[in-house]
Parts: structure tokens; C-alpha cells; sequence
């Protein structure tokens, strides 16, 4: 056994127990329920797109499966150094999972750097393959070993696997006419090979994805299924390799279904493209290329057959500006960005209030402040989405939980938006974008009506009995105006973001008409429906547990660590930020203790606290990386016993 | 001010995908119900009028039309047009009038924006704008300062302006507008003045027309805060000398009995202003504004003296038809589904791999 403790749902880890038998060769094969693996390499050593494979044909395996990439913001750091370290985990197993896992089972590490930029992650007794082709003195001293870790006895406590990965990869490619630095280009895929042969992954996906990634080189696409295939043969044959393993698919785990693995981003655009069939409105993305949230942009920028406009902009303000004019025309309007990139759209963002249009405004969230951290996940926009714009300006925030989640709040922003009339703040974050799991695929039939009625006619009698349009006169349920379109006869009008009249919507400076305008433009926000909040409490805890976004799955994973070990603790996870559920005050006063783990110093904390008065007590990381299940375990432990 | 009633003449290539008026129009059918807020005197009563007055002309649905507007003085415009408009905010006008027009190629949008709005904060919008020609009318009134906020200076002050900002002087040169459109790759840049109201409808009328993106600069008073701007264009007398009317294939000759005209130096390639005489009569320069190239449009906007506004010309100096960004974009969309079909949800859902889950 690892140091890992878990769950019986989280508690077989990738080692050694397990049943065994005999393949068809002579090697043993062992069944494992579990496995975390983590590739690391240099920026440039293809560790992502290695990664993704291995994910790939594990969904299509049928395995749960969640995965964690981390990458520096460089798009090529220095080679061989701590920083151009680029990883990718996978967590996946026989059963429901809920998150990428806290320690890696096995490692394939690349060359010393990314040994040594991860091997303090591992549990004793995992699985470490190195690439010993990259174990030079020199690469050694630049991160620094002073003696080689492969030979000093510093891994004993590990399973080391000693591979020249990069000599065997130019040996396999040795018929192609390529030039030694383009065969060695390859060794990723040979440690693919590898590592599909020890997990019997299924390998026609890779097979398919490299010859049609490479269509237009032939040679490089079976150079790269060439060093593949000899990964798989070299696991197969060499007597380093004594055991293989295999993860069932996780079939008891999903609910019927057709399943895909997808990410957080992707799930989001295909929520954004559901969102416009479903309203009947067509899609506008405006938006300006900022990391993570660029993926959205590349991929509606392919969807132009469903109607989809992109439009990259010259800048945040104008991608958002451009949405907001759309917005106006009768689109559905999305613009996607990050932290700092909400900043600049914020002044646009209060107008969006004030001339009260749908507009969807989509922040995946990274480390901040200012450029903070690109492509590390972090939670801490919630205030900037609450109150990050001048005057009184409120708007519904929202935040998905998984990967797969972002397509629903994606749908869900857009029922709000659509019919509130108000720009939707979205916070997803980098492990969502980035991070993948199985999505079980909804039939269209499933999808909710977002129809909107645009506004045809006059909507109000004057006292002489002619009949006019009143652009701020609003719908006495939802307090929304009516959205008329430019084209629709008789309803010429002007908004703007001066101050209005109720009702005409004409400039108003007048005291009273502000104090009114300002109170309802709140209460329409304050009246948005969201569904109660469910809390997930089996015994009748003293401690409740609230997050938000991201978190879920290191929570829900802790929670059931802790129940495994007999503890008691309520569970609840909110998806509306803005209003919150009407029965959050509640819920929170019925538990002696309140605990919030988020990533930042205490946002939710800090609204939770000052809307209704609970003494929450917040749990704060701001590394850039997800909770470690194990980690927020014992932290919550401490809340139940303190 | 006389109101005109004309009927629309339904021919304008860059507006036929916008539905035409069903019943003739009037300048009173483009004034809404707001009352003007402009200080008396203001040149943006003139400009209003005349936009008003040439709208009947284009013979559009008036609810196909849209003004978008920053912030300024000239930005309260879209209050008192009876068309759809917005009222944004300070420098956007362009970003969100290419949303709008980019998604509803069935409207005519016009940007109605100052000096400062356009050159200062929305510098960047602008020139964008421009380089991309989405099919938008900017109308951009210069009065060389910034009137909403008191009379400060504004990006195309003359340098040495003396305001509550600068005592003892502005310090930075002033933009022309109009070389600054051009070296933005814009496709139709004409200047005119706010007095000129024949001129300005003029010029109105070849915007309208323009299929793409058209700039026009419009010389406009501020009576409180920096009156007399343009004086020298506006004295029957100074105007002689300062005025350079251009007219496409006229040659530019301008002055007392046309005595003046613009040649180009064989030297260095630059134009200059000559005194015409029988000799040079024939090197006066023919105005081409359809000239591929901006290089002689871009010249003859550098004639205009910065401070005395000597040799300024007016009209439109440059109008050339390249593509338009919205016709593209739809063309794309139309390619898409071509190449693809039209989206399907279901198929776009279901990706490539997926596994079935069985009960």
C-alpha cells in the first residue's frame, strides 16, 4: 500500500494488491480498481498531447477518469530547467472518481527536471520511469543533483524504472528518413506505447488522431505510430516490465447513457452553441485571446455551420463591447475572458446593467493579481464579479462545479440572462477549463426551452389613449424590460447609460426617479429564480461543508473520506453565487459550524458573513493548484473535532 | 430651417440588404419627441439638422437605422434621431457598432463620436474600425476641444492651446484625423464643416453610399468653449485662401478666381500650393479619391497648416471599395454550412469517442 488513505470508493491505489493471472505471454496482469499516473517532461516534450491520448483512449475504455494539466505560462521555457516543467495527471479508475488524485501512482519522468520538479509528490513505493537518455551530468547539475538520482540510492523507496526512452525511439525510427532530432521528437509517443501496453489501454484512437493530425505529413504520422507501436512492443518484451495491469470500466458507476470524456472548457462552448438553438438566437462571441479561456474562442470560431459569429476583437473592451452591440441587435452575446481581462470589461459590463441586454460574461479564472498566474487555477474573481464596478451594478454570478458542469452553466447563464435582461458573470476557472471527465451526452429533448418573446408592439396606454413603447417598462414578475430589436416598426427608442426614467427610459436626473432605479434594478437581481440549495447530510451532522465552483470535487472527495472513517459532516455546494439560494440562511443556521474551503482568502466567506451573520470559518489555498482530497480531509477533520 | 421631403431613390448598392421606407419621408419623421440640450449656438444643432434632413433621401425603414454613440457632447446625438440608438460610453462606439453590424446586416448603423471620444479613449476602436471596414458611417464632429468636461484640450488642440488643463500651454501635437484614417487603412475618409450645409449633405450622400467602413471629419463649433475654431474656413474672405474644396476628377484649384492649385513637387514627391499660371496650369493636380493608393490622399491632408488652417481641404479624399468585413463574415457562415451542412447539435455533442453505458 501508498500513503494514501482513502475511501473504499478512493482506496486501492496502483501498486500491487489485487488479483493476478497470466496473460497470454508470460507477464502477470493484475487488476487494479485505481490509478494515478503523471507525465512530465520539458514544454516542448509533448507532455499535454501525451496526456490527452492516454485520457482519450481511457474514456473510450469506458474508465471514470479526471485529469489535472499544468504547464508553465512560457510557451518554451528553458530546456531542462524546474520552471519549463509541463505535466499532465490522470487519475482513473473502476468507479466514480472526483478528482485527479492527490498522489501519483506512477511518474514518467522525461529528463531530471521533471524527476525532480515531481518525485516529492510521490507515495513510497510508486512507480517512477525515467528517461535515462536525459540523465546527463550536465542536465543533472542545471537543476541540482549532484549525483545521479538513478544511482545514489535517493529513489530506493521507489519502483524505478530506468528507460532510454530517446535511443529506443531513434532505433524504432530508424527506416524513416529523419533527421536524429526529428526522431527524437517521437519519444513521447513511444512512452505512450509504453504506458498503454502496462495499462492495456485500446490503441486505435491514437492510431486515428496521429494520422489525421498529421495528414499532411505521412512520414511524421507513421514515424509517430511507428515509436508508438514500439513503446507498446518494448512493455511487451522487456523483462523490466514483469506486470501489466487492468482497470475495469466503470460501469456500475454511470447512469445509463452515451458517454465522452470532455473538458471544462469544451463543455462550455458546446453549452454556449446548445444555448443558441435552445433560444433560437444566434451565437456572437466577442472576444479578445487570453489564457485559459482562449480554447472557447478557437472552438466556436469551428461551429460557423451552427450560425456562430466570432469575432476576435482589438482589445477586452472591445470584444465585450462588440457582444453588447449584438446584445442590442438580437444575438445571443458572449464574451470570454480571464481575471484581468473582466477588469477591462468592466465599465462595459455596468452599462450591460444599465441598459439592462442578455450578455453572457464568462471569466476562467487564474492566479492574480494583475498577470498573476496564466495557466494556474485559483478562485479568487468572486468579489470582482459581485462588486467590481462603479455605482450600484448587480448581476447574477454563477459557477459550474466539474469539467462536464460548465455545459449546463453555460445553459444555465443564458436562461438568466435571457430572461432577467442582465449581463450573467460565468467564473469558471483553469482546472475546470483545462480539466477533462466522462460527460454523460444529454439527448436535445432533455435541454430547456430558452425561447424569448421579442417585443412586436407598443406596450403602454398614455393618459390621451394613444398607445406608445416604453423601453424600461418592465414585466411585473421578473422586473425584466422588453427586449425590441432594431427592424421592428414603431419601436424606435434610445438607451443609453444615463440615468432613466422608469418606464420611457428618457434621461432623468431627478433624485427620487435614481433612488427608485437603483432599488429596482437590485430587486430584479435579488427576484432571479435559482433552485434551492441541496445539502447532502446522511447522519445529521454538526458541521457543514459550502463550496463553490471548482472545489466540489476535492470536497466531495474529503467528505467521503471522512464519513469512511465514521465522522459526521453536511455537505452543500452552491452553483448561484448571486442571488444565493433562498434557503441558504437557513441551512447555514441549522449546523453548529460552518467551514468554506475556497481558493483565495475567503470570499465566499466574506458574503456569506455579511448577508447572513454566520460565523463561517474559511479554508484558504492560493498555490495555483486544485485541494488535495487528503489535505482538506484533515482540515475539516479539525473543524469537527475544534 | 426648411424641412425637405425626398423620396428615397432605392438604388444604393451598400444598403440593399436594408428594407426600404414604405411611405415617403420627411425631415420630421427623424426628430424624436426629446428636446435638444445643446448649448445655443452650438454647431451640433447644424450637423443634427442636416442629418435629419438627408435621412428621407436614403429612403430606409427608419426602424433599420441605428446611431451609436461614446460620450460628449456630440454623443447625445442618437437622443434626438427617431431611429434605434445607444447612448454607450466613453470611446466604445465603434467596438459595439461593429457588433451590431457585423450580426444585422440588415440595418444602417452610423457612430456619432467627438474628437476625444474617437482620438483619445477610443482611439484604439477607431482605427480598428477602419482597418476591418464593417459597414458603419462614423461621423466624427472635431471642435478641437473637450466641451462635456469643461474645455480642457483635446487630441487635436493646436499645440500651445492655453486651457484650465494646460496654463501655460498644451504640450502634444494634435492628430489629424483625417491622416490618421488613411494610414488606418480606411476606405472612405472626407472632411467637411458644420456651416456647410449643402457640403455636409454632399458628403453625407457619398458616405451613405460607401459600401464599408466611411470616416467623416465635421469641423464643428463650440461656441462656449473654444469658439471661432474654424473661423478661417467660415470668413468668406480667410476661406479663400484656407479652403481646398476636392472634387474627384476636378483639378484642385481653390482662392480668388481659383488663382491657387495644388502640383506635385517632381523633387521629393510631396504636393504643394502654387499660384497658377499659364506654365504650371497643366501640373495641377487631378483629384482621384479612387486612387488605390493613399499616398496621394495622405499628402494632400498633410496641406493643412495645424494652426492657421491654411490649405485645408475638404471633401472626400479618399473612397475605394475593398471588402467589407460583414459581408464576409456572412460569407463565411454561408461557406460553413456548405462545406458542413447545418449544425447539428446532436451529432456536435456526441464528438467522436463515446462509449455506451448499458442498464
Amino acid at each position: 500500500m501508498t500513503s494514501q488513505v482513502s475511501s473504499p470508493a478512493e482506496q486501492a491505489d496502483g501498486t500491487v494488491t489485487g488479483e493476478q493471472r497470466k496473460a497470454a505471454g508470460a507477464k502477470d496482469v493484475r487488476r487494479l480498481d485505481r490509478v494515478i499516473i503523471r507525465f512530465a517532461g520539458d514544454s516542448g516534450d509533448g507532455m499535454q498531447l501525451t496526456g490527452d491520448r492516454f485520457t482519450s483512449e481511457t474514456a473510450s475504455f469506458g474508465n471514470d477518469l479526471s485529469t489535472l494539466p499544468n504547464f508553465p505560462a512560457e510557451i518554451r521555457a528553458p530546456a531542462g530547467t524546474l520552471p519549463g516543467v509541463s505535466s499532465f495527471q490522470l487519475h482513473f479508475a473502476d468507479h466514480d472518481i472526483l478528482t485527479p488524485g492527490d498522489a501519483p501512482n506512477v511518474l514518467v519522468a522525461m529528463n531530471p527536471a521533471a524527476l525532480k520538479a515531481n518525485v516529492g509528490d510521490l507515495p513510497r513505493g510508486a512507480e517512477i520511469i525515467v528517461n535515462t537518455d536525459e540523465f546527463t551530468k550536465r542536465a543533472m547539475q542545471k537543476v541540482g543533483y549532484t549525483s545521479s538520482p538513478l544511482e545514489d540510492g535517493s529513489l530506493d523507496g521507489y519502483h524505478l524504472h530506468p528507460v532510454p526512452l530517446t535511443t529506443l525511439t531513434v532505433e524504432a525510427l530508424k527506416e524513416f528518413d529523419l533527421t536524429r532530432k526529428e526522431a527524437e521528437r517521437s519519444k513521447n509517443m513511444f512512452a505512450l506505447g509504453l504506458l498503454s501496453w502496462m495499462y492495456h489501454r485500446p490503441t486505435e484512437g491514437t492510431e486515428k488522431f496521429l494520422t489525421s493530425k498529421f495528414a499532411k505529413k505521412p512520414d511524421i504520422a507513421a514515424a509517430n505510430i511507428a515509436a508508438f507501436r514500439a513503446g507498446w512492443n518494448f512493455g511487451e518484451t522487456t523483462e523490466d516490465f514483469a506486470v501489466s495491469y487492468e482497470i475495469a470500466p466503470a460501469t456500475t458507476a454511470f447512469p445509463v447513457g452515451t458517454y465522452r470524456n470532455i473538458s471544462g472548457n469544451l463543455a462550455l462552448s458546446y453549452g454556449l452553441v446548445a444555448a443558441s438553438r435552445q433560444s433560437d438566437l444566434p451565437l456572437f462571441l466577442g472576444s479578445y485571446p487570453i489564457t485559459p479561456a482562449s480554447d472557447i474562442l478557437h472552438e466556436l470560431s469551428k461551429h460557423k455551420n451552427f450560425g456562430v459569429r466570432t469575432f476576435q476583437a482589438e482589445d477586452e473592451i472591445a470584444g465585450i463591447g462588440a457582444a453588447l452591440g449584438a446584445a442590442f441587435g438580437g444575438s445571443l452575446a458572449v464574451t470570454t475572458t480571464s481575471g484581468p481581462g473582466v477588469a477591462l470589461k468592466s465599465e462595459t459590463i455596468g452599462l450591460a446593467v444599465s441598459l439592462e441586454l442578455p450578455l453572457l460574461v464568462i471569466d476562467i479564472q487564474r492566479g492574480g493579481p494583475s498577470t498573476g498566474l496564466p495557466t494556474k487555477t485559483e478562485q479568487a474573481d468572486l468579489l470582482q464579479a459581485m462588486y467590481g464596478r462603479n455605482g450600484e451594478a448587480p448581476l447574477p454570478v454563477i459557477a459550474p462545479r466539474t469539467p462536464a458542469d460548465c455545459f449546463d452553466a453555460a445553459l444555465e447563464a443564458a436562461r438568466i440572462a435571457l430572461t432577467y435582461r442582465t449581463p450573467v458573470m460565468l467564473l469558471s476557472d483553469g482546472y475546470l477549463a483545462n480539466g477533462s471527465e466522462p460527460w454523460r451526452i444529454p439527448e436535445l429533448d432533455e435541454l430547456p426551452d430558452l425561447r424569448v418573446q421579442f417585443t412586436q408592439g407598443p406596450n403602454h396606454t398614455l393618459a390621451d389613449g394613444s398607445e406608445v413603447f416604453w423601453p424600461y417598462k418592465r414585466d411585473p414578475q421578473t422586473l425584466a424590460r422588453p427586449w425590441a430589436i432594431p427592424g421592428t416598426p414603431g419601436l424606435e427608442h434610445r438607451i443609453g447609460g444615463i440615468e432613466k426614467q422608469d418606464g420611457t427610459g428618457n434621461i432623468s436626473y431627478d433624485p427620487a426617479n435614481h433612488d427608485f432605479m437603483v432599488r429596482i434594478r437590485q430587486a430584479k437581481i435579488d427576484g432571479v429564480d435559482v433552485p434551492d440549495i441541496e445539502v447532502d447530510d446522511p447522519h445529521g451532522a454538526r458541521t457543514l461543508v459550502l463550496g463553490w465552483g471548482s472545489t466540489y470535487g476535492p470536497i466531495t472527495a474529503a467528505v467521503r473520506r471522512l464519513r469512511t472513517a465514521g465522522e459526521s459532516i453536511a455537505q452543500a455546494h452552491l452553483r448561484h453565487l448571486n442571488p444565493f439560494p433562498k434557503n441558504l440562511g437557513a441551512v447555514l443556521k441549522a449546523y453548529d459550524k460552518v467551514v468554506i474551503p475556497e481558493m483565495n482568502l475567503g470570499q465566499l466567506a466574506t458574503l456569506v458573513r455579511a448577508k447572513y451573520l454566520v460565523d463561517a470559518h474559511s479554508y484558504n489555498q492560493v498555490n495555483g493548484m486544485p485541494f488535495k482530497a487528503e489535505q482538506l480531509a484533515t482540515a475539516l477533520k479539525e473543524a469537527i473535532d475544534g | 430651417m426648411a424641412e425637405t421631403t425626398t423620396e428615397g431613390t432605392g438604388t444604393i448598392e451598400a444598403l440593399s440588404l436594408v428594407p426600404k421606407a414604405e411611405a415617403r419621408q420627411s425631415m420630421k419623421d427623424f426628430k424624436s419627441d426629446q428636446e435638444v440640450r445643446w448649448c445655443p449656438g452650438c454647431g451640433d444643432y447644424a450637423i443634427l439638422a442636416a442629418v435629419q434632413g438627408f435621412m428621407p433621401e436614403l429612403g430606409l425603414a427608419k426602424e433599420n437605422i441605428v446611431f451609436v454613440s461614446g460620450i460628449g457632447c456630440s454623443s447625445r446625438f442618437p437622443y434626438y434621431m427617431n431611429t434605434y440608438g445607444m447612448h454607450s460610453i466613453h470611446g466604445r462606439a465603434p467596438a459595439i457598432a461593429t457588433g451590431l453590424a457585423s450580426s444585422r446586416r440588415d440595418l444602417s448603423v452610423w457612430v456619432v463620436t467627438g474628437d476625444g471620444d474617437a482620438l483619445s479613449i477610443g482611439g484604439n476602436h477607431l482605427i480598428h474600425a477602419l482597418r476591418r471596414n464593417v459597414n458603419l458611417k462614423i461621423l466624427l464632429f472635431n471642435n478641437r476641444i473637450y466641451g462635456l468636461t469643461k474645455g480642457q484640450y483635446s487630441p487635436t488642440s493646436e499645440v500651445g492651446k492655453i486651457t484650465k488643463s494646460t496654463p501655460m500651454g498644451s504640450l502634444d501635437a494634435p492628430f489629424n484625423p483625417v491622416s490618421l484614417a488613411l494610414g488606418a487603412e480606411a476606405s472612405f475618409v472626407a472632411r467637411t464643416i458644420d456651416s456647410d450645409r449643402k457640403h455636409l449633405t454632399e458628403v453625407l450622400r457619398q458616405a451613405a453610399a460607401h459600401p464599408g467602413t466611411a470616416l467623416i471629419e465635421i469641423y464643428q463649433n463650440c461656441n462656449i468653449f473654444n469658439d471661432g475654431a474654424f473661423e478661417a474656413l467660415k470668413d468668406k474672405q480667410s476661406a479663400q485662401e484656407a479652403v481646398i474644396r476636392l472634387e474627384h476628377g476636378r483639378p484642385i484649384r481653390f482662392g480668388a478666381d481659383n488663382s491657387r492649385g495644388v502640383v506635385r513637387d517632381r523633387a521629393t514627391g510631396d504636393l504643394r500650393v502654387v499660384t497658377v499660371t499659364a506654365d504650371n496650369e497643366a501640373d495641377i493636380l487631378v483629384h482621384d479619391a479612387h486612387a488605390a493608393s493613399p499616398t496621394t490622399a495622405f499628402a494632400l491632408s498633410r496641406l493643412a497648416d495645424p494652426d492657421t488652417l491654411h490649405h485645408t481641404p475638404i471633401g472626400v479624399l479618399r473612397s475605394v471599395e475593398r471588402p467589407v468585413y460583414d459581408a464576409q463574415m456572412a460569407d463565411q457562415l454561408d461557406t460553413a454550412i456548405e462545406q458542413k451542412g447545418k449544425g447539428d447539435l446532436a451529432a456536435l455533442l456526441a464528438g467522436g469517442d463515446t462509449w455506451t453505458v448499458l442498464g
